[in-house]
């Protein structure tokens, strides 16, 4: 009876080769996820091949065409400038990402980190740490970043916001540090870790080299989630004018200026960015909700 | 000296507006005379921006203006209602001496600071004084304009003497009734001249309560105040918002005016959303939106470059389209457009960048940038975040484009974007002027050498400007003078140190309740509130 329930409960060899391949298993197992996934891959298509496949040049003025509806010749319709919206939008896909992965990069970094040397040390270093992080983890996400972007200002360097991307990095460090440090604690126990340090490895090396690919996982989902954080934020500190600045292509910024004084008579000019961040948003959460699932052997049993 | 008919209410106006605002409009100044006003209740206005000083003599921005003026009285004022008729504030009456060299002032006795101390003639030269040489530290945005003030005497406590090295044209206007000629208490002057720049403290009909950065200014009436029966409001309270909260402020009544103004599409949005509720006036505007080049950087010291951007720029389908989503509208030179010193369209079209073949222009640009072997050319341009700057800025950076100049676009906060200009720290920047009365002195001093105009953005010496803006500031004889304003004109626009865009085209929309405000060509003026009441 038992063996045969287990014969009954175990996929086919055939079955079983196919799903070892992890992008056919998360595809299977996580079909939100795959779609989360096509949508942020159509963004990253928009965003690299925007120079060859945008109807139009981003920043050019026609006001032949100013407030034009979405027609064939607009597919999204234009601003009150006549920039073609759709065009704008693809362009602005490479704002959001360029901002959002290097952010979301730097951020998940730092804190991973953090966190991991927090783990390690513990003691009065771990309390410091986690009391500095209280610290930050007290002020709203948009605060904060608000905070950082009104005392550093702006600094272009190569045409990117440098300052930009520390005001969304510095949210997201204390984040991802508290998230780390709670997996760095567990395998800060593990017999190879202890191994380590009886074989005389120096703490920076347990940490990189010991400890670092162990919180992966969480690393990876971390990184997802807070990509599209980072976007959001970015959109919300054009919108508010301390993002980026016209007439580059930004999502937060197409609804903000002259969109508040056409929205009713023109309401693509809000419709389609905003349904563009959302997208993204979504997208990205799908994406690493999924990985969390799919790399979680607990939901594997 | 002003020329009244450039500026009226637009018929589009009174018909848009509310049944209330129509009749006001109509009626005019003896509407403003006839209503009886009422005592009490706070006025709430927005303003976009935030003060970058608290100093009307160092200022030119109307985030400082429309907060500061309230606290403070000039010698003369424009009368509420008559502009550009002119009244005295401080001053009881004065006399001109007939060969223009002498200005006598007697000034109202029983006159308090709001400390409580009377105002006296030492407090209006020490005023004056420090408008004229500025000590260090301080900064004076009206020195051109007492440039020709010889020495300023007080026989009395009660009369000042101002004597002229030459003879001003327009020096009631441009010195006695100038709003940001605000006289300050000697006695604070004399322990810090810089006191001015973080303190309150005038004989204004409005005592100074608080201001909290990013959020609101506050004033509460000055019961000594030394006009009788003035001001008519308790207290009133600027609030800092976007123009975007500002519209919806307004529909939601959380405020009752805003004294700067709108886009039209933000009016259409006011007058749908207010319904009656909504005052609409619309007149010129004293106001053009501009840049300046930094010479003192390359390539921006060779005047070809500087002509050939501003060759580039397409001003009159920037009047055709930028007139339907912001306030530029009128396509102007040096002085404000349809007034008695505007150049004529066949005058400006002779002036670079004013013809109307754009492709001829562009070649001719792209021809001047080669020659001076700045082809390529990769700038940037410091703007101010608030509009109309952001849409003006817009327009600039297409413009340039299409004579292959790459810009790199910077909107800062008002007070970074006045610190990068105070340190020359910019290659392009979008500024703008606004004067308080259609004459030439008031009018000019921003195309005028660093050495006459220190606040200027762009730092040149330009010795032959200086000298058409000398010339034409004394002589009464109107044509020989309109002949050195376009002289004056057509050298600014050939050396382009700072050349004008659009001017603005003014749109104010209030609650209809708020009585006794008066609209003038200029967001500066009428700004103390001593008149204003809600009905």
């Amino acid at each position: 009876m038992t063996t045969l329930s287990q014969t009954a409960l175990r996929p086919s060899p055939a079955r079983r080769r196919w799903r070892d391949n992890p992008v056919v298993d998360f595809a299977v197992s996580q079909p939100l996820g795959v779609a989360g996934l096509v949508a942020v891959l159509a963004m990253v298509v928009a965003a690299v091949l925007a120079d060859f496949i945008a109807p139009y040049d981003p920043v050019a003025i026609d006001f032949e065409a100013m407030l034009a509806p979405p027609s064939l010749a607009h597919p999204f319709g234009t601003d009150s400038f006549g920039r073609d919206i759709l065009t704008r939008i693809m362009y602005g896909a490479r704002t959001a990402l360029t901002i959002g992965f290097i952010s979301s990069f730097i951020g998940c970094t730092i804190g991973a980190l953090i966190g991991l040397a927090s783990a390690y040390y513990g003691g009065w270093r771990d309390m410091i740490v986690q009391r500095g992080i209280d610290l930050l983890l007290s002020f709203p996400i948009i605060v904060l970043a608000l905070v950082v972007v009104a005392m550093v200002g702006r600094n272009r360097v190569g045409g990117i916001d440098v300052n930009l991307i520390c005001a969304i990095t510095v949210p997201i460090i204390p984040r991802a540090a508290r998230v780390v440090r709670s997996a760095g604690l567990s395998i800060r126990e593990m017999p190879y870790v202890d191994a380590a340090r009886a074989a005389g490895y120096s703490s920076a090396r347990i940490i990189l080299r010991h400890m670092a690919p162990n919180v992966l996982g969480p690393y990876l989902i971390l990184l997802t989630a807070y990509i599209a954080q980072a976007i959001l934020l970015e959109a919300s500190l054009s919108f508010l004018g301390l993002g980026v600045n016209e007439p580059t292509p930004a999502w937060g910024l197409m609804l903000s200026g002259n969109s508040a004084n056409f929205y009713q008579t023109a309401p693509w000019m809000i419709l389609f960015p905003g349904a563009a961040i959302s997208l993204a948003v979504f997208g990205f959460n799908l994406v690493g909700d999924a990985l969390r699932d799919w790399l979680d052997p607990r939901l594997k049993t | 000296m002003t020329d009244l008919s450039a500026f009226r209410p637009s018929r589009r106006a009174v018909l848009q507006s509310g049944a209330a605002g129509m009749a006001l409009m109509a009626a005019g100044p003896q509407a403003f005379a006839q209503e009886t006003p009422k005592r009490g209740g706070i006025l709430s206005f927005a303003i976009a921006a935030e003060p970058p000083t608290y100093d009307l003599h160092g200022s030119q921005t109307f985030a400082v203006m429309q907060r500061v003026a309230p606290h403070y009285s000039t010698l003369l004022r424009y009368k509420g209602g008559a502009y550009p008729e002119i009244v005295g504030d401080l001053a009881e009456s004065w006399t001109s001496a007939p060969d223009g060299l002498t200005h006598t002032f007697k000034l109202r006795s029983g006159v308090l600071f709001h400390d409580g101390t009377p105002m006296t003639s030492a407090d209006v030269k020490a005023s004056y004084e420090r408008i004229r040489n500025p000590p260090k530290g301080v900064v004076s945005s009206r020195q051109a304009s007492l440039g020709k003030v010889g020495s300023i005497e007080t026989p009395d406590p009660q009369t000042v003497v101002f004597k002229m090295s030459a003879v001003s044209s327009s020096f009631i206007d441009e010195v006695a009734a100038s709003p940001w000629n605000a006289i300050y208490s000697a006695a604070r002057l004399e322990k810090d001249p810089a006191w001015p720049i973080r303190n309150v403290m005038g004989t204004g009909p409005f005592e100074f309560v608080e201001h909290v950065a990013g959020s609101h200014w506050v004033g509460k009436r000055f019961e000594k105040y030394f006009r009788q029966g003035y001001p008519f409001l308790d207290g009133f309270r600027a609030i800092t918002m976007s123009p975007a909260a500002t519209v919806n402020a307004l529909v939601g009544k959380q405020i009752q005016a805003e004294f700067r103004g709108f886009s039209p599409a933000e009016r259409d949005r006011l007058i749908k959303g207010m319904g009656a509720d909504a005052k609409v006036q619309e007149g010129g505007w004293l106001l053009h939106q501009d840049i300046s080049f930094n010479p003192k950087r390359k390539p921006f010291d060779d005047p070809r470059v500087r002509r050939a951007l501003s060759l580039a720029i397409d001003r009159w389908s920037a009047s055709r389209s930028l007139g339907r989503i912001s306030v530029l509208r009128d396509i102007g030179g040096v002085m404000m457009p349809g007034g008695q010193w505007a150049a004529t369209e066949a005058e400006l079209e002779k002036l670079p960048g004013f013809g109307k073949d754009m492709a001829a222009n562009r070649a001719e640009a792209k021809r001047l940038l080669k020659e001076a072997g700045a082809e390529n050319l990769k700038i940037q341009l410091l703007n101010r975040a608030i509009e109309p700057y952001i849409t003006a800025g817009i327009y600039l950076i297409d413009q340039w484009r299409q004579i292959g100049v790459t810009v790199e676009n910077h909107d800062a906060e008002t007070a970074a974007w006045y610190a990068s200009i105070g340190g020359d720290n910019f290659d392009v920047v979008m500024d703008s002027y606004t004067d308080y009365t259609d004459d030439p002195t008031t009018g000019l001093p921003k195309f005028l050498s660093a050495e006459k105009w220190p606040i200027a953005a762009p730092k040149f010496n330009d010795p032959e400007l200086d000298d058409l803006y000398a010339r034409q500031g004394a002589t009464n004889d109107k044509a020989e003078r309109r002949k050195l304003v376009r002289a004056f004109e057509a050298r600014t626009m050939e050396q382009a140190y700072t050349v004008p865009i659009l001017w603005w085209r003014r749109i104010v929309v209030m609650q209809d309740a708020v009585k006794g405000w008066t609209m003038s060509p200029t967001h500066m003026l009428y700004q103390d509130l001593a008149e204003v009441w809600l009905a």
